[in-house]
Formats: C-alpha cells, sequence, structure tokens
C-alpha cells in the first residue's frame, strides 16, 4: 500500500519525528502491515524535499523503537508485532497522551461523558479501516 | 568528529572602520549540509567569499580542503561549485553560449546534468541570459555550479527572489545533489523552511558574531520555552536566570524562552513560586527568532559567549 506522509516545515514537531509519527500510525491502522517494505532512504527523501540524513534518522529511530526492521542489503521493513518496551514505560507513554487528551477535551467544554464517547467513536473507526482489529487488546 | 572540508580561525573583515566578520571559527564536516543563517548584513556574504578565497581578510585564516583560501591550486578550485549572490550571468550570451564558454574551464563537465537542470527549471537553451526571468536565470547558474559535479557546493542565498514553484525545483536539485556522498553542501538562507528541510548542521551570525555552531537537532533541543502561571501578576525573571533569551508576560502567564537549560535553571524558575509551570512545544522559526530577536539585556552579541553559547561541533 502507498505510503502517505505529508511533513510541514514551521511545526513544533521537528522534521524526523513527523515522520516516526506517520509511519506509527499508518502501521497502527493497519495501513502498513507487518513485512511491508518502505520507500529508501534516499526515494523519500526525494518524495518529501527532505535532507536524506533527517530521513535516515527518522528510520534509525523506528528501528530501535522496534517498529521496522532492517535488512542488510535489502531495506527497511515494517517489523513483526512485538512488545519492545516494558509495561511500565508503555503505561507511562500512554499516560502522557492521555493527560494531553482529557485536559485538551475538557478545557474545550466537552463533558467526560462526551470524551469517553468520542474515544469509543475514534476506536471503533480505527477497526473499521483496517478491518482486522488492528488495535491491541 | 568527522573531517572537515571548511575550517576557518578568527576569520575577520572590516570595511573601513566597519566590522563584517569578527573571529569566525567555523568548521563545516564533510559530507553535511551547512546552512549558514543569520539577518541581513549579518556576515554571510562576506564570510563564503573569504573562505573561497575571492576576497582577503582583515586577519584570521581559512581553509578549503586543506588548502588555505587565499592560495587554492586550481585543482581544488575545480573541487569546488559557487553561487554567487544575485546569481549574475552574462546577460549578451544565450543560455548555450553560457554553456560553451563555462564548460572549457574545467577537467570535467557533466553536459547531460547541465542540461536536465535547464528543463528542471523550465529553460529554453536558445534564450538570452539578459531575457531569462529571476526563476530561469537560478536555473541557469544552478546547472553551471552543478555541471563541473564539485565536492563541494557553495550556495550564496540561492532562494532569493524565487517563486514557490522555482525554490522548490531548487530544493529538489539540492536534495539531488546530496546524493553524491561526501559532497559537502554549504548554503546560506533566511527561509527557516529550506533550513528545516534541507541543513543538518547550522551556523548562526549575528552582527559580524558567530552565535552558534551546531546541529539543527541541537539547536532545536537547546532552545526550550517555558510557561510559568502565576496567580497574581507574575514577578519579573530574575538576573540569576542563566541562558534567557525572551520573557513575554501575558495576563498572569510569563512565558520563558531559555538556551542550555540545567536543573539549576529550572529550580530557580520553580522558586519564583509559579502556580505551574510546563515546557510548551517551540518551533524552529519560533526558536531562531527568539535567539536572536534580542528583546532581552543578556543577548547582546558581547556577552554571547558567556551565557547563551550553543554547544559546537557534531552531536
Amino acid at each position: 500500500m502507498a505510503l502517505d506522509i505529508i511533513v510541514s516545515t514551521g511545526s513544533t514537531v521537528p522534521m524526523y519525528r513527523q515522520i516516526c509519527d506517520q509511519v506509527c500510525r499508518a502501521i497502527a491502522t493497519g495501513q502498513l502491515s507487518a513485512g511491508e517494505q518502505l520507500p529508501s532512504v534516499r526515494a523519500l527523501a526525494e518524495e518529501l524535499v527532505l535532507n536524506p540524513n533527517t530521513v535516515g534518522r527518522a528510520y534509525a529511530e523506528l528501528i530501535r523503537e522496534g517498529a521496522l526492521e532492517g535488512q542488510q542489503g535489502k531495506g527497511v521493513f515494517v517489523a513483526e508485532r512485538r512488545t519492545i518496551y516494558t509495561k511500565a514505560e508503555r503505561l507511562r507513554r500512554l499516560d502522557g497522551r492521555l493527560e494531553a487528551f482529557v485536559s485538551d477535551g475538557l478545557h474545550l467544554g466537552f463533558t467526560p461523558e462526551e470524551l469517553r464517547e468520542a474515544l469509543d467513536r475514534k476506536l471503533q473507526r480505527l477497526e473499521a479501516a483496517s478491518g482486522k482489529g488492528a488495535v491491541r487488546e | 568528529m568527522s573531517e572537515c572540508v571548511i575550517r576557518t580561525e578568527h576569520l575577520t573583515r572590516y570595511f573601513g572602520t566597519k566590522r563584517i566578520v569578527f573571529d569566525l571559527n567555523l568548521s563545516v564536516p564533510r559530507g553535511s549540509v551547512f546552512g549558514l543563517l543569520g539577518r541581513n548584513g549579518s556576515g554571510k556574504t562576506t564570510s563564503l567569499r573569504m573562505i573561497l578565497g575571492l576576497l582577503a581578510p582583515s586577519w584570521g585564516r581559512s581553509w578549503v580542503f586543506g588548502e588555505e583560501s587565499g592560495r587554492l591550486s586550481p585543482e581544488t578550485r575545480a573541487r569546488i561549485g559557487y553561487l554567487a549572490e544575485g546569481h549574475p550571468v552574462y546577460g549578451w550570451m544565450r543560455v548555450a553560449d553560457a554553456h560553451a564558454y563555462q564548460s572549457q574551464f574545467y577537467p570535467q563537465w557533466n553536459s547531460d546534468l547541465f542540461y536536465s537542470v535547464l528543463k528542471f527549471f523550465r529553460v529554453d537553451p536558445k534564450t538570452r541570459a539578459r531575457n531569462l526571468s529571476r526563476g530561469e536565470r537560478t536555473g541557469l547558474c544552478l546547472a553551471m555550479t552543478l555541471a563541473p559535479e564539485p565536492d563541494l557546493l557553495i550556495l550564496d542565498d540561492p532562494a532569493i527572489g524565487l517563486d514557490p514553484v522555482a525554490r522548490r525545483s531548487l530544493l529538489e536539485s539540492m536534495v539531488h545533489a546530496s546524493r553524491k556522498a561526501d559532497r559537502t553542501i554549504v548554503f546560506s538562507s533566511h527561509l527557516l523552511a529550506d533550513i528545516e528541510r534541507m541543513a543538518d548542521h547550522i551556523a548562526v551570525l549575528d552582527y559580524s558574531v558567530l552565535r552558534a555552531q551546531c546541529s539543527l537537532d541541537t539547536f532545536r533541543s537547546c532552545v526550550q520555552c517555558f510557561v510559568l502561571s502565576f496567580s497574581s501578576p507574575p514577578p519579573p525573571p530574575p538576573p540569576a536566570v542563566r541562558g534567557l533569551i525572551q520573557c513575554v508576560v501575558r495576563g498572569r502567564e510569563l512565558r520563558l524562552t531559555l538556551v542550555n537549560v540545567t536543573q539549576e535553571t529550572l529550580s530557580v524558575l520553580r522558586r519564583m513560586g509559579p502556580a505551574e509551570m510546563r515546557e510548551v512545544p517551540i518551533s524552529l522559526e519560533d526558536a531562531f527568532v527568539s535567539y536572536l530577536g534580542g528583546s532581552m539585556e543578556n543577548v547582546r552579541p558581547e556577552e554571547s559567549s558567556k551565557g547563551v553559547e550553543m554547544p559546537g561541533g557534531v552531536p
């Protein structure tokens, strides 16, 4: 499946992080599946009009995080799903995101009930999009 | 530390009594895409001209590929591609004539590459150079700079005056040029978006003085912004806050931009007694503007060498 990555300059998120986030999302939603090959560093750099080192850094980071796998001489592939962080670390990361979600949501004037519903709807849509329950339980 | 293609030591230039470049110590690692940043008149062009040996320094020295700038051998010069500011061309020549003329000077000249760059910028080789549009002229100059396949590209404000399409073509050409392993690209620009896309290392010049030299990531991670909320009108930040480069009061909030934040800095901030303190993300452009904006006393260049200097070198 084609990988659609859009990077924008002027963001508070550095370029390599934008690539990492979008690749992770594509994996989470099943747009990219395990074993699938990613474009080469050079090809993606030319497509996105970026310094190849930036793309290389993003791939290196994703490999380190276990989302991708580099195969000598062949390229970069989506890794088989496996747990790379300890449970505590995963919880810590999740908590950070939840904190932002809940505080922004309440700030915007939504009730806790509405936030719960919004989260449910989002998860359902992701499951429907991937068709195979890509969201890990 | 990787090998350096360009190195300068105390490079300084005065025009009359006006100081243009002062005590510049620069190291450009081989294979890097090096962005030279600075406001108008901060000494970028003058620095590049001294590095290329086109202008003698008032004092200090510089080397390119290990040879002193003032005495570069023809062989070394042939390894350098220089795109001068403003993209000068011989107006009376047709594009094809410019190609024929320029190619005589180089031992190796890639005509295919020349014409593919022209095509990329949609330049008709039969046009007289003076009748080219701004973007087409950039295309011609870039083609002439790239055709000898130099190991070092020096592009002095290549994006100046370009429309968005031509600018994108320029960036694409730069990405393409960076394909050649070990090729080093040095470019100056005011466009933070271009720096963000292209540069892995940057140097920041301000009022003739080098204020920072580091990787782009280091620059980004060194400039941080904290918002302190108070229950009453906020107090002014104590002078003990090191590396403070910008302070904005917004109602009961104090927005502080700081460089090289340490645990000590954070505890000084906490001692100001805010009800809440949080770090907010900051864009490269905001970081740069705060860094050079100079709204606070302690960012004057004279003091830059103490409090707010960036770590040098590669990460």
